[in-house]
């Protein structure tokens, strides 16, 4: 279609056509001419996407924008002289020229130089993994573990060449020397990160120094120093890396990061015990001034000479004073002494004299004790008994007295009872009393039996009684008649002799008429 | 001896900083004098014994530098190196 391709056609062309037939290769061919030619160097500005670093080196990457999406070839030579490492997101310029590759229909840009598109965009990837990690954690201040005051062993990881290692040993050796082991790595380029990473994990993996070590092995070392000069932030870029902030995080070793000058943070520095502020720096915080140390410890070993020496003077003060104190203990015992003399002096007499007093006390005692006096202690013992006794007998009364008391009342209430209960019953007596009398005395009289009266107004009982001429008063039921005794009749021998003291008429009647009559009389 | 709690303590198994710690305690209660006399001794004995040990750490001081080699396999050794 281009004017320059056109040619006569072949033979067998359509009718009408006049362009010449070309193979595919010439078309590539002109097509890689022609492109090569007019781009042969371009500054492409873009993002950078996939990018593979294949075995033998090379970099493979896509740069993009919103619009298109070219492929990157960076061949092993420039790619291993980057300054920072190409990751995806990244905005970068690159330089180069277009290249076409005609087995595949291809163009390709091939840079030679790669450079990130100003600070901003390296720093925006820093802070953003900066967050990220210390998210995670790795940077807390609880994390960070106590620089050993004086290290036997300290290991360096750094550059073998350059100024950086000297510098440290030189800061080392003026303050205090150590042992010092240093693991060599590249500090800039695509391996750094990896090296670094492997030289901290590797300090690490040694076993601590101990007598028993074997000739030979290397000795773990009680702290770390990672450790690079002052350069651009492409240069330091390999202390960002996230290998090297998680080695360093897992180091159970105490480390110290210096990398940079002053004003450079990398991400290690977040992660590190301490942070240096240039590689000189690290080796004043790794180790004291031995010199320092010796003056301190004259200074202790004098303070405690001086010390020990005025402890003593002053003991030594204190015991001389003792002594000269002590010297005049014989004046102090003097007066114990005459009191001890004087004491034992007396001693006999006192004893004499408390012999004494002790019998006269007895005697006080003993004349006190004699039967008077014990029959004066039963007098008073009596009169307490008589006393007591008549208390007791005192307060019966009392209590005699109130019962009656309260008997009085009761028995004003019985008497008038009884008199009641007592006049019921005479007047039942005097009724049957007189129906009695009544009854007997009638009845007596009637049955036919009479009472003979004397003249003197006796009842005659006995006939031996009665003197023959007596007057005497029968007594009948109905009425009294006078009579004469008798003298006793023959026929009445029988009867006399039974009954001598019998009446005269009839024996046995006037005994029982004398009998009624005696019950009649005392009426 | 309670005031300086390592008092019992191997003095050869002690690190320089502890070491040089329990010496200026003792300094300080022996110039502070109020110790029995027995005690003080014990203390001094003890204060020379530390200061002889942190004495030698420094005497012994001596820079010595090796460079770490990685042998085939992995193995770690070092060699003398300089840096000058």
């Amino acid at each position: 279609m281009h004017p320059e391709i056109e040619s006569p056609p072949p033979a067998p062309g359509p009718p009408g056509s006049n362009l010449p037939e070309i193979s595919v290769s010439e078309l590539a061919g002109t097509v890689k001419r022609v492109l090569e030619n007019a781009l042969d160097r371009v500054r492409v500005r873009g993002e950078l996407g996939r990018v593979t670093i294949a075995k033998s080196g090379h970099l493979y990457a896509d740069l993009k924008d919103t619009g298109a999406v070219v492929s990157i070839i960076m061949w092993k030579g420039a790619a291993g002289a980057l300054k920072f490492r190409p990751e995806e997101g990244l905005e970068v310029v690159v330089e180069g020229r277009v290249t076409t590759w005609s087995g595949r229909s291809q163009y390709q840009l091939v840079a030679d130089r790669m450079e990130p598109a100003g600070a901003g965009a390296l720093m925006a990837l820093l802070d953003e993994r900066r967050k990220r990690l210390a998210a995670e954690g790795l940077f807390a201040a609880e994390r960070k573990r106590p620089i050993p005051f004086l290290p036997r062993i300290v290991g360096v990881v750094t550059s073998p060449n350059g100024a950086v290692i000297r510098d440290i040993l030189h800061r080392l050796r003026e303050r205090f020397p150590v042992r010092v082991l240093v693991w060599p790595v590249l500090v800039q380029g695509e391996k750094a990160a990896g090296q670094i990473a492997a030289a901290i994990r590797g300090f690490n993996a040694l076993t601590p120094e101990s007598p028993n070590m074997a000739a030979g092995s290397v000795p773990r070392p009680d702290l770390l120093i990672v450790a690079r000069g002052g350069g651009s932030i492409e240069d330091l870029w390999a202390f960002n890396e996230e290998i090297v902030v998680r080695a360093a995080a897992d180091s159970a070793i105490p480390l110290i990061s210096a990398v940079g000058h002053e004003t450079d943070t990398t991400l290690i520095d977040f992660v590190a015990d301490l942070r240096a502020p240039t590689p000189t720096g690290a080796a004043e915080k790794a180790v004291p001034v031995r010199m320092e140390l010796l003056a301190t410890l004259a200074d202790l070993d004098g303070r405690q000479n001086s010390g020990i020496q005025r402890l003593l003077e002053m003991r030594r003060t204190g015991f001389d004073t003792a002594v000269r104190r002590l010297r005049p203990a014989g004046h102090l015992l003097a007066e114990p002494t005459q009191r001890l003399d004087h004491a034992s002096a007396i001693l006999s007499r006192a004893l004499v004299a408390n012999l004494r007093a002790h019998e006269s006390a007895f005697a006080g005692i003993a004349s006190r004790l004699n039967p008077m006096a014990l029959s004066h202690d039963l007098g008073r013992r009596r009169e307490k008994l008589d006393f007591l006794g008549e208390r007791t007998r005192q307060s019966l009364l009392r209590s005699v007295e109130r019962r009656r008391d309260r008997f009085g009342p009761l028995s004003e209430r019985l008497e008038p009872a009884m008199r009641r209960i007592i006049g019921d019953w005479s007047r039942v007596l005097e009724s049957q009393g007189k129906l009695l009398e009544s009854l007997s005395h009638r009845g007596v009289l009637a049955r036919g039996y009479s009472l003979v009266t004397r003249a003197n107004g006796e009842l005659a009982i006995r006939a031996t009684a009665l003197v023959p001429g007596e007057r005497v008063a029968i007594r009948f039921s109905d009425g009294i008649a006078g009579a004469e005794i008798l003298p006793p009749e023959a026929g009445d021998k029988v009867t006399e002799t039974h009954r001598p003291r019998t009446g005269p008429d009839l024996p046995p009647k006037p005994a029982r008429a004398k009998k009624e009559e005696g019950q009649g009389s005392l009426f | 001896m309670s005031e300086t709690g390592q008092a019992g303590t191997e003095i050869s198994a002690l690190s320089f900083e502890r070491a040089l710690q329990e010496l200026e305690k003792i300094v300080t209660l022996l110039e502070r004098g109020d110790v029995a006399l027995e005690d003080s001794i014990r203390y001094y004995e003890r204060g020379a014994a530390l200061k002889a040990h942190c004495e030698k750490r420094l005497k012994d001081a001596q820079l010595k530098v090796e460079q770490i080699v990685l042998r085939a396999g992995g193995e770690v050794s070092t060699e003398a190196a300089s840096f000058e």
